[in-house]
């Protein structure tokens, strides 16, 4: 295991030195010591290695992410993960606003709460949360799914596409065009998946799952309220 | 018509209101119609002060002209000094603004990257993501990084020459953009993760930062995935120039784009593209001001865009400060779209050359704003990039003749002292005397 400890070597030698791991480096796990914080820490990442990283992170920590684990032992700031294509970010603590923001692809696990507008403009991102979510959740997510095992905000799934939400818990209110559905077999067998790859102690049959209605795909003048 | 009614009492001359022209009436016709507004391509078409408004004067006893073919005039620019380590160096001081894929279509894109090589300058993404045929044709390319972050990716961003961060356009501040199903391909909606035939909204704001505290922090975060190689710009429309470029430049851009009103989009609502921001040339002073003001002057370079159709244009624009222009409207033109060469087919659209301007329905008679592959057919890129070439060099050739008309050896040389305003509202908006006084409004220290 390589220790790098970021208060002493600099956020540019971190990326930089995280960069320079190919595909079949022998440099396989990372432990980042005094996060304290900062901005950006791993962001850009594109080889299969893991990154354990061990106290608290500040803006989009492990951003872009491809390929890479990217281990929060402590809370996130803002926008973590956002954009990610691949690989898997898992954050013990909460998790600020934005997190897995606009994300293609990847697995985001966050062990405590989501703040606000998680998942907004997702793109194909699992974002998993083992406790509540806030307000404004899933803003015009496109694709992908988000299990939230306790409670969600107001306005969940505000102008939604074809991102699935599954709750556990109360929803306070759903936004623009976002719709409680039906949970059907191949629903039940998405989430069973998604909660084991989680680590989530709860079964798919507790969950009501939310999507768009597909009113507001087209433009139609007798909603336009809703614009 | 008759001029007497039944009592032989002469009527008065029927009289248009210049409140409700007809141009207001057919608006208002169609919005009962229709019950939506109107929403449309390009810039405002108003008539707004602008470049037209000032004039240079040229050289005179204290100040001598260089030959026009012996003497040189340097054009060249470099964009990005400040932090990246590749800074973009430009032949010419005109870059191809940022235009969608989508709004346009591959071959258009292909037409840009080809014409603009020739040229010597670079072409920029736009909302939708980086196409191969425009990586592919263009050795210098800015990659957008939008609200909607369709088609955002780290694998195109590494290839970026440079990145531009959009905050706003002159055609809609603080607005989103809008493309309409029927411009939703099989390609375009794959690369923006979207159903195909869906209206696609882009957001008006940026999903994962407000403010400019948190735009510090995603420029670093911008500038450590691509390891501080590539510039970055900020792209603002022209609303407050003054404040938005100082926050740019203290957020950490090395360079700011400044695109005023009447800056073409793909499709806004006309009210929006009408009446909110303000025209190009009220906007440049301010900027140059926040740069001096910061002593960034020439450090942080400032890119114009907005209704620039001539070389005189590209002159007055870097006279008045900016270090080079981006094009958009006349770069289409220059490919053939609004050509008088369909006009027949503008008719049946209802409308004429020069005035089409439903590039978001998809039904381009020249074939560049369109996904319609039948459309796109009719435009060769091949064609269409030279004459993009042939457009820029023209441009480069004119503004030149004009610096080197007021003894300037370098296009960056051009000052606001080689200008002269003909109404009272540019002399204001540039700061520049009207002609023929020594004078502006707001000019400081004047006794009048
Ligand atoms: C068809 C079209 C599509 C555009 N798409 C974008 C875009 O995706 N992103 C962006 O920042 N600006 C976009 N713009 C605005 C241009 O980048 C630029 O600001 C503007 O065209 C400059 O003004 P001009 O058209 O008068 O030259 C678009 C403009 C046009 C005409």
């Amino acid at each position: 295991m390589q220790t790098f400890d970021l208060e002493a070597q600099g956020l540019r030698a971190l990326n930089s030195t995280l960069h320079a791991q190919a595909e079949n480096t022998n440099q396989t796990t990372w432990e980042i010591i005094n996060p304290k914080g900062s901005h950006a820490i791993a962001v850009g990442l594109d080889a299969p290695i893991e990154v354990n990283v061990k106290g608290s992170t500040g803006y989009y920590c492990a951003g872009m992410n491809k390929q890479a684990t990217v281990h929060v032992h402590g809370s996130a700031g803002p926008g973590t993960a956002e954009n990610m294509m691949s690989g898997t970010v898992i954050v013990e603590g909460d998790a600020s606003q934005y997190a897995g923001a606009t994300g293609h692809g990847g697995t985001l696990i966050i062990k405590g709460n989501a703040s606000s507008r998680c998942g907004i403009s997702m793109k194909g991102i699992d974002i998993i949360v083992h406790g509540n979510i806030g307000h404004m959740s899933a803003f015009m997510a496109q694709s992908g799914n988000i299990v939230v095992c306790g409670d969600a905000g107001d306005a969940l799934g505000d102008s939604c596409y074809e991102a699935r939400f599954f709750v556990r818990g109360t929803v306070k209110s759903l936004g623009a065009d976002c719709v409680e559905k039906e949970m059907r077999p191949e629903h039940i067998a998405i989430l069973e998946e998604l909660l084991e790859r989680g680590g989530c102690d709860a079964k798919a049959s507790e969950f009501k799952r939310y999507g768009s209605a597909r009113n507001l795909y087209n433009f139609d003048v007798d909603n336009a309220a809703a614009y | 018509m008759k001029d007497f009614d039944a009592k032989g009492i002469p009527h008065t001359t029927p009289r248009q209101s210049a409140t409700f022209t007809q141009d207001a009436n057919s608006d208002i016709r169609r919005a009962a119609a229709t019950g939506i507004y109107d929403i449309r391509g390009g810039g405002a078409k108003r008539k707004v002060p602008s470049f037209d408004d000032l004039l240079f004067l040229g050289a005179s006893i204290s100040r001598y002209p260089l030959e026009g073919y012996r003497e040189k005039c340097g054009t060249d620019v470099k964009l990005g000094t400040r932090f990246a380590q590749n800074p973009i160096e430009l032949d010419i001081p005109i870059t191809i603004a940022g235009m969608s894929f989508g709004a346009l279509s591959g071959p258009a894109k292909e037409a840009l990257g080809r014409g603009a090589n020739a040229a010597g300058t670079s072409t920029t993404t736009g909302d939708g993501g980086m196409t191969p045929e425009e990586r592919g044709h263009s050795s210098k390319l800015v990659y957008q990084y939008l609200p909607s972050r369709y088609g955002m990716n780290p694998d195109d961003l590494r290839k970026a020459d440079a990145i531009e961060i959009v905050v706003g356009q002159g055609a809609k501040p603080g607005g989103g953009g809008m493309l309409l199903g029927q411009k939703i391909s099989d390609r375009v909606a794959e690369m923006r993760n979207l159903p195909k035939g869906i209206d696609q909204r882009s957001s008006c704001r940026h999903p994962d930062w407000t403010g400019p505290d948190d735009l510090e922090i995603k420029i670093l975060e911008l500038r450590e995935i691509t390891g501080w190689k590539v510039p970055i710009y900020v792209k603002v429309a022209g609303a407050r120039p003054y404040f938005d470029t100082t926050l740019a430049v203290k957020a950490g851009a090395d360079v700011v784009v400044l695109d005023g009103m009447q800056g073409g989009t793909a499709a806004t609502q006309d009210v929006f593209i009408e009446h909110v921001g303000q025209p190009t040339l009220a906007c440049i002073r301010p900027a140059v001001r926040a740069l001096q003001d910061l002593g960034m002057h020439r450090e942080v370079q400032l890119v114009v865009s907005g209704g620039i159709r001539s070389g005189a244009d590209v002159a007055k624009a870097m006279a008045l400060g900016a270090d080079a222009v981006a094009i958009g409207t006349a770069a289409l033109i220059a490919l053939g779209d609004n050509d008088p060469k369909w006009e027949a087919e503008y008719n049946e659209l209802g409308t004429t050359a020069g005035a089409y301007d439903d590039w978001h329905e998809g039904m381009d008679p020249a074939g560049i704003t369109t996904q319609d592959p039948e459309l796109m057919k009719r435009f060769d890129p091949i064609e269409g990039g030279r004459r993009l070439k042939n457009y820029l060099k023209v441009l480069t050739l004119e503004a030149q003749t004009i610096a080197r008309a007021c003894g300037k050896n370098h296009m960056h040389n051009l000052e606001p002292e080689d200008l002269v305003a003909l109404t009272m509202e540019a002399a204001a908006m540039a700061q520049v005397p009207l002609a023929g006084t020594d004078w502006y409004p707001g000019k400081p220290n004047t006794s009048y």
